[in-house]
């Protein structure tokens, strides 16, 4: 189930921050560009540029938790034990959940 | 895109969507593959820090209730809602992480059947996994009714249609693995959501003036409306307490009273300590310091959402044309549900309203993944329970493994219909707060009581165990027939917290009244399940003392309560 790797080493994209940062990125590059070029709506937000604000918003939260990630990098040790399935929350399994 | 649809969404909002979900089923796929030792060590929980656990924990909450119901309530009755957070929601987080987490994490109880079944025996535990089952497809009612509400906003169909499609995504979120990856998913939820909800709420109250345009917009909204319609004065509308338009008390004195006992006591202490699919979080961190602190981190950004869900509710209720229509006792067509506005549809038809095609995009990523991570875990919860604690214990005993996995699959898709016709009855509620708060009265509260004595009091007996959980249930339902019969007439939430406090204290008295005539459990059987029978080095973490002030629980608790308090006196 788990493979065992020779060294320790960084947990790269898995780490949740780099995912966080990485879907926050999408999102604020998608709507600054929206902001940029889409039509603008002024007469919903009143005048102010929305999808651009959020946009830059979250792309800076985007680089600050890609930053985090590369400043303090979570090692992941030698071996690790495959997960035990969370018992309340079925769906697909690796495992049974134990009857208790 | 035809026209009459609620929400015009244009291709940029899907997109959005579609990416959305294209992360959170890649997660998942991945989960399920085990393509990496990586993911595997991050999904095994162990090294999860207290931050991301603590976000976890709040986001597994952040669903139906959280947005939609606050919104609704905030549309309704204004700043009172704070309630459901300052006095309803933190207290007990951080009383779980200081009281209740050494306990269950020493104890190793896994869920609440699991502890009524040590603690109690059979019937306890057969009343509860009944009872939680039958909540559970309830709550998946509540939440599929709100996914279609949104699927028929945007697509405009008929809501029958919309509640099977939202059913049919349920079912192929859990089937494609998205709940593998729960803990990961709960955690980009919370930042999408935020992501949506925080430029919802600057953009809403730039449009209506800032905080103090608000406030003389509601003013002027109560001083016009008409005296039948039962709109809150301003004054009631504006500040938190005495709350009387949330607890439907006329005095001030009760309402108080309503709220610290009904609200914050039974019904909080009673939805956060018993609720496990949420402590459940806080059990997947490293050491039993991480999983006391997981409930008290979690508690800070819990302080400030009501800002982020309620403003906007109460914005929408002065901004758009339906919503004040409503609230003037108008019915306005249209809404999500297909016959007529309700408060439910607030922060809808706000987005409608102020949000640019893009971010509303963001905004309904947001809604759709809560709503659907919200019933999935609903449902999931339910095939537990109902494959082992009530079909293996009960019903087929000594089957193979892949026969109870078989059993789970088909209590999945049934449990998923079922939802289809729990969400008619969800739908059946104006503001789905209401339904929701009397939901909790009939089950948590008494659960809350059993489980409060069942821990501290070693004398209380099997038989007291499930005597105290069948009457605490039939008092609240009493309770509430009265209410719906209009015996007892409270507006607001106010009936939801008194069939709570009813069912508590009829639980409790009931409980020790049989223990006492009854043959309680030798001590030895109690070790771990009663506190004062469980060894303290089971309950404490031999660490704690060498880390810095600001890295313990019991400090850290202290600050978010003084936040909580100053809070309170702000509004």
């Amino acid at each position: 189930m788990s493979s065992t790797s020779s060294d320790k080493h960084a947990a790269g994209v898995f780490d949740i921050r780099n995912i966080i940062g990485a879907l926050m990125g999408v999102y604020g590059v998608i709507l600054a560009l929206a902001g940029l070029f889409g039509e603008h709506e002024p007469e919903k937000t009143g005048g102010v540029n929305a999808n651009l604000w959020t946009g830059l918003a979250l792309i800076v939260v985007a680089v600050v938790f890609i930053g985090w990630a590369r400043l303090k990098p979570i090692v992941v040790p030698e071996h690790v034990e495959a997960p035990d399935d969370d018992p309340t929350r079925p769906g697909p399994q690796r495992k049974r959940p134990p009857a208790h | 895109m035809s026209s009459d649809t609620l929400i015009d969404a244009s291709w940029l909002d899907y997109l959005l969507v579609a990416i959305y979900f294209g992360f959170v089923l890649g997660i998942g796929v991945m989960a399920r593959r085990s393509v990496s030792d990586s993911i595997d060590f991050f999904l095994s929980g162990r090294s999860l820090p207290a931050w991301v656990t603590g976000l976890a924990f709040i986001s597994a909450n952040l669903g139906a209730v959280e947005i939609m119901g606050m919104s609704a309530n905030g549309a309704e009755i204004g700043l009172p809602t704070v309630h459901y957070f300052w006095v309803g929601a933190v207290p007990a987080m951080l009383f779980l992480g200081v009281v209740m987490m050494p306990f269950y994490y020493g104890s190793k109880v896994r869920s609440v059947p699991e502890f009524m079944f040590r603690r109690f025996g059979t019937g306890a535990h057969l009343v509860n996994a009944i009872s939680f089952a039958v909540a559970q497809l309830l709550i998946a009612g509540v939440n599929l009714a709100l996914l279609a509400g949104i699927v028929h906003a945007l697509l405009g169909w008929p809501i029958w249609v919309a509640l099977i499609v939202a059913g049919a995504i349920v079912l192929s979120y859990i089937t494609l693995g998205g709940l593998s990856a729960a803990i990961y998913n709960e955690v980009l939820q919370f930042f999408v959501i935020v992501a949506s909800l925080l430029p919802l709420t600057l953009i809403g109250l730039h449009r209506v003036g800032g905080w103090g345009g608000l406030t003389d917009k509601i003013t002027a909204a109560a001083e016009q409306a008409p005296a039948d319609g039962g709109v809150a004065p301003a004054a009631q509308q504006l500040n938190s307490w005495p709350g009387q338009a949330l607890a439907g008390f006329d005095s001030s004195l009760l309402s108080v009273i309503g709220i610290v006992f009904g609200l914050g006591f039974v019904l909080s202490f009673g939805y956060w300590t018993t609720n496990f699919v949420e402590v459940q979080r806080a059990m997947a961190s490293d050491s039993i310091s991480a999983a006391r602190k997981t409930p008290i981190i979690g508690a800070f950004p819990k302080m400030f959402i009501p800002f982020i869900v309620i403003v906007p509710g109460m914005i929408s209720a002065v901004l758009v044309t339906e919503m004040v229509d409503l609230k003037n006792g108008g019915s306005p067509a249209g809404g999500a549900s297909g016959d007529g506005v309700a408060y439910n549809d607030a922060l809808l038809l706000l987005m409608r309203d102020v949000l640019p095609n893009g971010l509303l995009g963001l905004a309904i990523a947001g809604l759709l993944a809560a709503f659907m991570a919200g019933m999935a875990a609903n449902i999931s919860a339910f095939n537990t329970v109902f494959s082992y604690d009530l079909w293996q214990r009960y019903i087929r005993k000594d089957h193979t493994d892949d026969y109870y996995l078989r059993i789970g699959r088909l209590a999945t898709v049934a449990a998923t219909v079922i939802a289809i016709f729990t969400a008619q009855i969800a739908m059946g509620y104006d503001n789905v707060m209401n339904y929701l708060q009397t939901l909790f009265g009939f089950f948590n509260a008494p659960l809350f009581a059993t489980f409060i004595l069942g821990m501290f009091w070693k004398r209380m007996t099997p038989t007291a165990g499930w005597v105290g959980l069948v009457a605490g249930t039939l008092s609240a339902i009493a309770v509430d027939r009265l209410a719906a019969a209009g015996v007892i007439d409270l507006p607001g939430q106010g009936a939801a917290f008194l069939a709570a406090s009813t069912a508590f204290v009829v639980d409790i008295v009931l409980s020790v009244a049989v223990s006492l005539v009854t043959k309680p459990k030798p001590a030895s059987e109690l070790k771990g399940l009663v506190y004062s029978e469980t060894p303290r080095e089971d309950r404490t973490d031999p660490d704690e003392a060498s880390l810095p002030w600001w890295r313990r629980t019991v400090p850290l608790a202290g600050i978010a309560l003084a936040m909580v308090i100053v809070l309170n006196f702000a509004f």
